[in-house]
């Protein structure tokens, strides 16, 4: 098989690109600790209100600046305090705060817009990411999967001050 | 019909290597996808002028834009790209081999299987029993004449494959001890990838979703269906890349003035294809509970080696196109641009699409990148990307092929050259327009699937970004509309076309230095499905047992939907429907031909 010069070059130009990529993203999670998404336990969504900690959603101050944050999704609202009709988190300047959510029905999207918080809640597991809160200032929460028609009306905030 | 179409007809029947019996099934087969790409246009149109708060759902009969957005997605993302492929790559397999195909049964049944499936599809999503988008993630539950429908679709497409396989076998009778021709290798390389690519879709809507829209199952596990669409759901952009793939490789370079690079590369381009193009799905889940970290970073690497391919493509396409361009006269460091055939509108809006395809590729690679992929999964970051790929690099290079595609299929010129031409521009400019604003917003925060125009929780900064993806969707509607204006036209066109043949590329490097082992397709297909089983096998064990705790959920309807006697009762009307038009369609067949060879004795 005939291979040019110019295209053998090309080749390993390309393979090293990629290389470095993934090498770029590897220090991305062991340098600067930035992860993923993992398996935080299984949950029947039929019985999720009933489910600890899902029964009692809204913030918990479990240590010195750290924050449990449990949030139940549902079409078409995220329920972040036992009052239903709030839709703010409250958290204090330098606050990490830990957020775990599930689902009672359907697909939804947990995105804090300037933050690097993206999951998918899948009604079934339960989603857990982190996030230290640096800057004073009010963050939405956006569902950011359909859910249904009433999908674009579906976010919470985090107030942080 | 007049007596010119019979002349042309008769012309093509002289030349073409495929029956008049083949050859309507996919003529059919396109129209069928051209169809789509009508009306699935026309809906992502409402969608980019919603972002400016022009909301036309009800004038145009849809009860939301999610409903509408089902339409889009499945339309243009399935209906459209399985359909071309499905006509395209059987045409180039008659082409290839130099032969009809093995079975004119199974043309036509691919055609027929394909058309129950868009309408058994169609049905439940007009009748807003259906509006789960193309992804109908669980436990979003449609109505089961959805599910058929995707079942129908896939299994067209499953038909086109083993009549390219028997083709092949037929082939080899024929000419034993010959080298595939690269045509006919690339074209089935691409259906076998995606025979082993549908299997996860396969299993996610025979296994649960259909039985479960039926009732006999009464709960699903999300995740684990999740992962099985996945598993088709990555490799189908190579399903609608690679067909394309077949005109740049192997068409395009004749069309331009210029050689195909090498026979071996292209064949080595097209097998790792087929190895690598399954083996990367969960880097579509990154971002899901369900999956161990480790799994998902298997992913990441399978995904950058399948950009390998690609990367390869880029530079073999830039050469090709150079040395065309300074064959044709041009000098100078970028001089030879000028010299390309830029008024043939197949080459223009090829060369256009193909531009596009570079930003449409490196936006793939920062999907890709697992860390960097928190930063715009599910963000409007998505669709700027995918309206590069799959919107542009695909659509409007079948726009391009269908150029000299119809003409050589109904004997007919083309029509408006020049309109033709602008399309391309016009498409090319209103994509990146509209990319440009879908981009900037999935970064600003904008979430993708998502009526933006009525968010309750609209941020400021999106505003330049909606009328950016408004303005682009606009543009991009025109320049469809010129697309059906240039087809319509030449279907009705009595100016035969000049040319009537498949333009085929030759080799520089031709096939007498290509390794045996780049030939045998068989063998490569087994190590893609050991990649395979490597890739899923340890989440398959590890996740089980399934979770199957989730009940069907109806979010867009806000009554209830009609009594599911009434909807059986209707879509077997369809089928019936169908059936009839069918026979009615074989018996004018039979009497247009019968005629036809009375005309020629």
């Amino acid at each position: 098989m005939h291979i040019e010069r110019l295209e053998k070059i090309f080749m390993v130009l390309g393979g090293i690109l990629l290389a470095v990529g993934i090498a770029a993203i590897g220090a991305s999670v062991l340098a600067a600790d930035v992860h993923l998404p993992a398996p935080s336990g299984r949950i029947d969504p039929r019985t999720v209100r009933t489910t600890p900690p899902f029964d009692q959603p809204g913030v918990r101050q479990i240590g010195p600046n750290e924050y449990e944050a449990v949030i139940v999704a549902y079409i078409w609202a995220f329920q972040v305090s036992p009052d239903i009709s709030s839709n703010e988190i409250h958290v204090p300047v330098g606050a990490n705060v830990t957020f775990k959510v599930t689902s009672t029905d359907v697909i939804h999207g947990f995105m804090i817009e300037r933050t690097d918080v993206n999951a998918m809640i899948i009604p079934g597991q339960v989603t857990e990411v982190s996030y230290t809160f640096d800057k004073p200032g009010e963050y939405l929460i956006i569902c950011h999967e359909y859910c249904g028609t009433g999908h674009h009306t579906m976010f919470a905030k985090v107030i942080v001050a | 019909m007049s007596a010119t179409t019979f002349t042309a007809a008769r012309t093509i029947e002289q030349t073409a290597s495929e029956p008049m019996a083949q050859r309507w099934a996919i003529r059919w087969q396109l129209y069928l996808g051209f169809i789509a790409l009508a009306l699935g246009g026309l809906v992502g149109l409402l969608q980019a002028i919603e972002r400016i708060d022009i909301d036309l759902y009800d004038e145009a009969g849809l009860a939301s834009y999610y409903q509408g957005l089902t339409l889009h997605g499945v339309l243009l993302a399935l209906v459209f790209t399985f359909t071309f492929g499905n006509a395209f790559l059987s045409l180039t397999t008659i082409r290839g081999f130099g032969r009809p195909l093995a079975s004119t049964a199974l043309v036509q049944g691919a055609f027929w299987t394909a058309l129950a499936g868009v309408v058994l599809a169609a049905y439940a999503i007009l009748t807003n029993q259906a509006s789960v988008l193309f992804t109908f993630y669980p436990p979003l539950k449609a109505h089961s004449t959805f599910y058929l429908g995707a079942v129908f679709l896939v299994l067209s497409t499953w038909l086109v494959s083993a009549n390219q396989l028997l083709t092949w076998r037929a082939w080899k009778r024929e000419h034993p001890g010959e080298r595939t021709p690269l045509l006919a290798f690339a074209s089935i390389a691409t259906y076998l990838m995606w025979d082993l690519a549908s299997i996860g879709i396969a299993i996610e809507v025979v296994g649960f979703l259909l039985p479960w829209s039926l009732g006999w199952i009464n709960t699903v596990d999300p995740q684990f269906n999740r992962t099985l669409f996945w598993f088709t759901g990555h490799p189908i952009v190579y399903f609608w890349l690679l067909p394309v793939y077949v005109s740049w490789y192997l068409i395009f370079p004749k069309q331009v003035g210029g050689k195909l690079y090498s026979d071996g590369l292209t064949r080595l381009v097209f097998i790792l294809f087929l190895v690598l193009s399954v083996p990367t799905g969960l880097h579509h889940q990154y971002t899901d509970p369900g999956i161990p970290v480790w799994m998902k970073s298997i992913h990441l690497f399978t995904t950058f080696a399948v950009v390998f391919p690609s990367l390869i493509t880029a530079f073999t396409l830039m050469s090709v196109i150079e040395s065309a361009g300074r064959a044709r006269g041009g000098r100078g460091l970028i001089g030879w641009i000028r010299h390309l055939p830029w008024g043939d509108p197949s080459v223009s809006a090829q060369l256009l699409a193909m531009l596009v395809f570079l930003l449409g590729g490196t936006t793939g690679i920062i999907n890709a990148s697992y860390t960097v992929n928190k930063v715009v999964h599910n963000t409007a970051f998505v669709p700027g990307h995918f309206h590069l790929t799959v919107g542009t690099a695909v659509g409007l290079s079948v726009m391009g092929i269908s150029y000299w595609l119809v003409p050589y299929l109904t004997g007919n010129a083309l029509y408006g050259r020049r309109l033709a031409v602008a399309q391309g521009w016009l498409y090319a400019i209103g994509v990146l327009v509209f990319a440009r604003g879908q981009i900037a917003g999935g970064l600003n925060g904008m979430p993708r699937r998502t009526a933006i125009g009525a968010a309750t929780y609209e941020l400021s900064s999106w505003n330049l970004e909606n009328w950016m993806t408004a303005i682009g969707g606009v543009l991009m509607a025109i320049a469809g509309l010129f697309f059906f204006i240039v087809m319509v036209g030449t279907l009705l066109s009595r100016k035969p076309a000049e040319k009537l043949e498949i333009p085929v590329a030759e080799a520089r490097f031709d096939s007498t230095r290509t390794l045996p082992l780049l030939d045998r397709l068989g063998f490569w297909f087994v190590i893609a499905a050991l990649l395979v089983v490597l890739a899923y096998g340890p989440f398959f064990i590890a996740y089980l047992p399934l979770n199957l705790t989730s009940p069907g959920w109806n979010v867009w309807q806000v009554s209830g939907g009609g009594d599911t006697w009434v909807d059986v009762l209707a879509a077997g009307w369809v089928v019936i429907a169908i059936g009839a038009f069918a026979w009615f369609w074989r018996l004018l067949q039979g009497a247009v031909f019968e005629s036809r060879r009375l005309g020629r004795d």
